[in-house]
């Protein structure tokens, strides 16, 4: 595989080519913000907290979908990305309601975490309050709209590991939802096999294990990258 | 610049007293405290009014009632240094969960009358109970704050090291972990 160079942060780094800022960044040690990223799956650039200045470019890039370049000139962490990152998880809090004090996610969740990393002490746009649903039709598994935030990796868990695609979205905007199967409850949705693959892949409260009280929801997205890793060569 | 004993009050609107809980968590610093500050109005002492010029004041609960909305724009008027104290002052967190019901008179309904049993009625004692707003709101969405100290309920070392640099003259500024985490 060819090596390429390129610069991150003022350092020279080489990545192989093909591969995103994101990965070459990350083998590199250096940190850069993701929610809709999860390894083992493919990449959505749903999110926007990855984005970053690549020299010479007009606009900002997602790092996760951006291939690495020879001689590319790449800054992960600016004055005008931390305010752009804050802004975006800021949004997140506003657009449903996350509670984090009575989440069953509380001290295991990636937004939690990632309200700390940028920085936010509160949210500056107004609360949204939208009235969301949660559907414990499930026999194993529960889900909280409120606290759904569209990253979409329990939609690409289903679709590309499990291979059944009980998962979709629909609607459009802050009023998309993820549904199950046709938008059928949970419960009544034929084609889920109860793996638990989304809920071990959600970032947040949003889908958790029926039983579940505040705190006591710990996903396990790593064992998502542990079963693809495993199965690759058969797959 | 250090204050010369700050005058402290703290304030309890929409919330569970959960953060004022926290606060007495303090232990046996409060003794220390009291020693650097005048603690001019708090609802853990029986003062009725809140006094002038107040130096900081930790403000804990959400704006949920005409009696919060009148009390905050007061303490705001008469305090140089306001502080959201928790996460129902920072976000409405638990207060606010009924946002999502509609304004005051669905959120009643919902709780008085289709949430009991037998013969529900909205309590109503114009003067005596102040009239729910229709929406809860977070501090700084009615006045302006000048420190967040998040929490459900804010540790009792959080609560410190933000006072101690208040006391020290310092604006805190709360990073990482430790000081930011809601919930």
């Amino acid at each position: 595989m060819a090596s390429i160079t390129l610069t991150i942060n003022g350092t020279e780094i080489s990545a192989v080519a093909g591969e995103s800022i994101l990965d070459a960044a990350r083998s590199a040690g250096i940190a850069i913000p993701t929610l809709c990223h999860l390894e083992g799956l493919s990449e959505v650039g749903a999110c926007r907290l990855c984005l970053v200045e690549i020299e010479g470019a007009a606009k900002l890039q997602p790092a996760c979908v951006t291939p690495v370049a020879e001689g590319m000139r790449v800054r992960t962490d600016s004055e005008q990305l931390r305010a752009y990152r804050r802004m975006i998880v800021e949004l997140l809090f506003a657009e449903r309601n996350h509670v984090c004090s009575v989440c069953v996610a509380n001290g295991h969740c990636e937004l939690q975490d990632l309200a700390v990393e940028v920085g936010m002490d509160h949210v500056r746009y107004e609360y949204l309050s939208p009235a969301c649903g949660v559907d414990i039709s499930h026999p194993r598994f529960g889900i909280d709209h409120n606290r759904c935030v569209l990253c979409t990796r329990c939609v690409r868990v289903c679709d590309e590991v499990e291979g059944v695609h009980t998962w979709d979205v629909s609607g459009r905007g802050a009023r998309s939802l993820v549904i199950t199967d046709l938008n059928q409850p949970w419960g009544a949705a034929a084609s889920c096999t109860a793996c638990g693959k989304c809920v071990a892949a959600c970032p947040t409260g949003a889908i958790f294990s029926r039983g579940a009280t505040v705190g006591e929801m710990q996903h396990e997205p790593a064992r998502i990258a542990a079963i693809v890793n495993a199965r690759k060569e058969r797959w | 610049m250090t204050m010369d004993r700050p005058r402290l009050a703290t304030v309890w609107l929409g919330g569970c007293s959960g953060c004022h809980m926290s606060f007495l968590d303090l232990d046996e610093w409060l003794i220390d405290l009291a020693g650097l500050v005048d603690v001019v109005y708090t609802p853990i002492a029986d003062i009725k009014t809140y006094p002038e010029q107040v130096d900081v004041a930790l403000v804990e609960g959400a704006v949920a009632n005409e009696e919060h909305l009148h009390t905050i724009r007061l303490v705001r008027e008469r305090t140089r240094l306001l502080v959201a104290f928790g996460d129902c002052a920072v976000t409405g967190n638990v207060t606010a969960l009924r946002n999502p019901l509609g304004g005051a008179a669905g959120v009643l309904q919902a709780v008085y009358v289709d949430g009991v049993d037998l013969q529900g009625q909205v309590p109503a004692e114009p003067g005596i109970v102040p009239p729910l707003l229709d929406r809860v709101l977070p501090v700084h969405a009615v006045v302006p704050v000048d420190v967040y100290l998040p929490g459900c309920p804010p540790p009792a070392a959080r609560i410190r090291a933000v006072l101690e640099q208040i006391i020290a003259g310092e604006t805190p500024r709360l990073a990482g972990r430790e000081m930011l985490k809601f919930g």
